[in-house]
């Protein structure tokens, strides 16, 4: 049985000595963080958008946190313990205070689980599908008894569906929560202008207040990439994050800035209709060998470095690098337009293979279908490149209206959240009606065992078996681009993306 | 006058009426399904019910209609899908905010197009023509989100004079606000200014060649005053008509500059709103937009009314 991070608990607390003289004084300072769009409603158990993680960041502490290996560390909890693979003890950290002053405790653990697995629209269920029930086994432990054994389940539990909400509030506003959320972290929710700002100002109780050091905290939305950089070149914000891969030479030029890029758990894609609809009968979908050749006509290196300026590395599968259970045996293939037409015609099919790829109406995604457009004509493709907002893309999805599709994702830490609801068979998000029984049983091992080892193996499989069934061409593991201030520091660049303001000093 | 106003009160329900079943009608059209949407990464059908249950998409669309203009009628607008905050906050939070921009940008265009204009005819086939012409011509040509961010690196971030962007309402800081304000407004205005510049030469042009203003000249008065007083009060008729249209495009054509300048106006609501598919927002931004315009007009008819009797039978 796993126990949790004596260690890394005792680094945090050295962290906290070092910290220590600047949280004499109560801290005064505002950090403007640029965020490149409106987040969703603010109700962890209903939200949905990755910029709306952000922001939780500052308002809402998890039961765990993640940390620049990807390691699970302690927060709202300070350890977990299985005592058989069904059952999971939490223990609670003593003292943590909700922002209108209640306890968090077991039975507000009980609550908000619940709360997330329960509530009317709740986008927590799948999350939090392996659990069966959750009890109060002390005042600061927490039994949760799972349907089956399930090795990301605490995973889960370092995201929104581990965030922990006062039971007292969120009895009171019901369905408007998010209007004034109540959670436990470092900030106080105090308002929100639609499109324009939140705004926190800094809870004095926090069980880390230590390690905050500003008074408030705004999240900006700038929508705009090249308005994002110029504000944190005017100073008019400290630090801002997905900035555009093309503005990142102007960023490093900058003296006053500084500019992390790093790893993210994500990837981008183009999914092929395999199975959902009519549009599945075309080439693409029936057939692997025209998947095989339409990736053998791609350089995802030489797309990489055109649209991206080389910043955005390659890949071929869902599990990004910083993971470690990347499968390191998978390489990139080399562009061969010989052997993708060798393939096309193996397959029967007559040149020009006409194919519709639907793109969101991001000037990048359609930069991206433009040059794949380019290079698998080579090969006797011919792309027909269809930009379509959004919300019908989704739709379009959904019904199987769409022959191939370029989507991205921003990822999870646990490859389970890369791959299981994406390729399992009738898994929501296997909108392509992908099914492979091989893939199911490897899927369905990996959840169950938490042998590393073992599950490196069954993902080193799973990955294997998508790249030669290709129902899912991986284009790259976009990175996260974040600049800031060069006299803010302590920002901490972790795979997920997060903003994480414990920690962070702006000097005066 | 009385019954003239009942009159016209009561043509303004059924247009508003006809103008709420449009909107409601022309989305549903859209693709694309709100509950999917709402639901992100979550598609077990279940919760999807549970959304379209609590939205009322699981009713036929007459219920759904009737469901929202009840609301309405009662003065409830509904609130966003996506935030969860009522629909009459938003509107009374964005609607100063475009309205203090589209007033600035009008006064930047109106500042700038008519005296440029003026000068233009004034100045025929000189170098003072040229110039406002090559510039009229320039700022019709200019694209505003370009104009924006070129502005925004020049004034923000090489000399450090103004804030690249956000927003600052007048009542919060009145300075702040017009520092904020200052720049989208010229951008918005730009554009106008240059339409208004084209158009007030072109009638100037036709007005200093009447019969009037010859007689004015040969009266002997100071040309400054021919030309103030005599062309171009004759001019600006349609000058004024073109500038009240481009008022009302400024309302809710300011989508571009609000992006790039981070306003939170109305143009960015509405637009959000559609790629969001929160409807409730949508029908809500376009009713009163629509009754904005009709009160509006309602306005002017019984301005022609008070200031010429003869139209009451009109």
């Amino acid at each position: 049985m796993r126990r949790l991070l004596l260690a890394t608990a005792s680094i945090a607390a050295l962290c906290g000595g070092a910290q220590k003289a600047l949280s004499q004084e109560a801290p005064t300072q505002t950090l403007r963080i640029a965020i490149a769009e409106d987040g969703d409603v603010l109700d962890p158990s209903v939200a949905r958008t990755f910029v709306g993680r952000i922001v939780f960041a500052g308002l809402c502490d998890k039961l765990f946190d993640l940390n620049e290996k990807l390691e699970i560390v302690p927060q709202l909890a300070t350890g977990f313990e299985y005592t058989d693979p069904k059952t999971l003890i939490l223990t609670l950290r003593p003292g943590v205070k909700f922002h209108d002053g209640t306890d968090m405790d077991a039975a507000a653990v009980k609550y908000s689980l619940e709360r997330h697995a329960t509530f009317p629209g709740s986008t927590r269920k799948a999350e939090l599908g392996a659990m069966d029930k959750v009890e109060v086994d002390g005042p600061l432990k927490v039994k949760i008894t799972l349907k089956s054994p399930s090795s990301p389940f605490v995973s889960q539990l370092t995201d929104r569906a581990g965030m922990i909400v006062s039971p007292k509030a969120a009895e009171a506003a019901g369905k408007d929560f998010g209007l004034k959320p109540v959670c436990a972290g470092p900030f106080k929710f105090v308002e929100r202008v639609a499109q324009d700002h939140i705004t926190m100002e800094r809870f004095p109780e926090y069980w880390d207040a230590k390690n905050v050091h500003f008074a408030k905290v705004v999240y900006q939305v700038i929508v705009d990439n090249s308005v994002r950089l110029a504000n944190l070149q005017a100073g008019a914000i400290e630090i801002g994050e997905r900035i555009g891969a093309t503005d990142v030479d102007a960023a490093r030029k900058d003296s006053k800035l500084n500019t992390a890029v790093f790893p993210s758990l994500g990837f981008q894609s183009i999914n092929f209709n395999l199975g959902n609809g009519p549009k599945s009968k075309l080439p693409l979908g029936s057939s692997a060998l025209v998947r095989k050749a339409f990736e053998l006509s791609i350089d995802r290196h030489a797309l990489m470095q055109v649209v991206y300026n080389g910043l955005y590395p390659a890949t071929v599968q869902g599990i990004p690098a910083a993971s470690p259970f990347h499968n390191e045996a998978l390489k990139v293939p080399e562009r061969d337009i010989a052997k993708a037409k060798a393939l096309l015609a193996q397959a029967g099919v007559k040149a020009p293979v006409p194919i519709t790829l639907t793109v969101s109406t991001s000037s990048d995604q359609k930069q991206v279908a433009e040059v794949i457009q380019s290079m698998t004509a080579e090969a006797g493709f011919e792309v027909k490149v269809q930009a379509t907002e959004f919300a019908s893309m989704l739709s379009a999805e959904s019904s199987g209206d769409y022959e191939a599709s370029a989507i991205g994702w921003s990822g999870r830490a646990d490859p389970d959240g890369n791959l299981y609801s994406f390729m399992y068979t009738g898994a929501p998000l296997n909108d392509w009606k992908y099914s492979n029984k091989d893939v199911d049983t490897w899927l369905d091992a990996a959840r169950a065992t938490t042998d590393v080892a073992t599950r490196k193996a069954l993902y080193a499989k799973i990955t294997t078996q998508l790249h030669a069934d290709l129902p899912v061409l991986y284009l790259d593991n976009n990175p996260w681009i974040t600049v800031s201030n060069k006299k803010l520091t302590g920002f901490r660049p972790i795979a997920d993306g997060m903003i994480r303001i414990q920690g962070m000093v702006l000097a005066k | 006058m009385r019954g003239h106003l009942g009159q016209r009160l009561l043509q303004v329900l059924p247009t508003l009426l006809l103008v709420s079943i449009l909107v409601f009608c022309l989305q549903q059209l859209m693709p694309g399904d709100p509950a999917l949407v709402l639901a992100g990464e979550e598609r077990d059908p279940a919760v999807l019910a549970a959304i379209r249950t609590e939205l009322w998409l699981d009713r036929s669309l007459p219920i759904q209609y009737l469901h929202w203009i009840g609301g309405v009628v009662r003065g409830d607008l509904g609130f966003s899908w996506r935030i969860r905050q009522p629909v009459i906050q938003l509107v009374t939070t964005k609607l100063p905010v475009t309205l203090q921009l589209g007033a600035m940008a009008f006064i930047i265009a109106v500042g700038i197009g008519v005296p440029m204009g003026i000068l233009s005819a004034v100045k025929r086939n000189t170098k003072w023509d040229y110039i406002a012409n090559g510039v009229g011509l320039a700022g019709l040509s200019t694209p505003n989100f370009w104009l924006g961010i070129m502005l925004i690196l020049l004034v923000s971030v090489k000399l450090g004079w103004l804030p690249p962007s956000g927003y600052v309402s007048l009542a919060e800081d009145w300075r702040q606000s017009l520092a904020t304000t200052i720049m989208p407004a010229f951008v918005l205005g730009n554009a106008i200014a240059a339409v208004l510049m084209r158009h007030t030469r072109s009638a100037m042009l036709t007005a200093m060649d009447q019969d009037y203003v010859r007689t004015a000249r040969a009266k002997g008065l100071p040309e400054r005053v021919v030309i103030l007083r005599h062309a171009l009060r004759n001019a600006l008729v349609p000058v004024v008509t073109l500038g009240a249209l481009e008022l009302g495009t400024l309302l809710s054509g300011a989508v571009l500059t609000e992006q790039v300048f981070s306003i939170p106006g109305f143009g960015k609501l509405i637009v959000d709103a559609v790629f969001n598919r929160d409807y409730p927002v949508v029908q809500g931004v376009v009713l009163v937009t629509a009754t904005i315009y009709v009160l509006l007009n309602l306005l002017a008819d019984v301005l022609y009314v008070v200031i010429n009797p003869r139209m009451r039978g009109a």
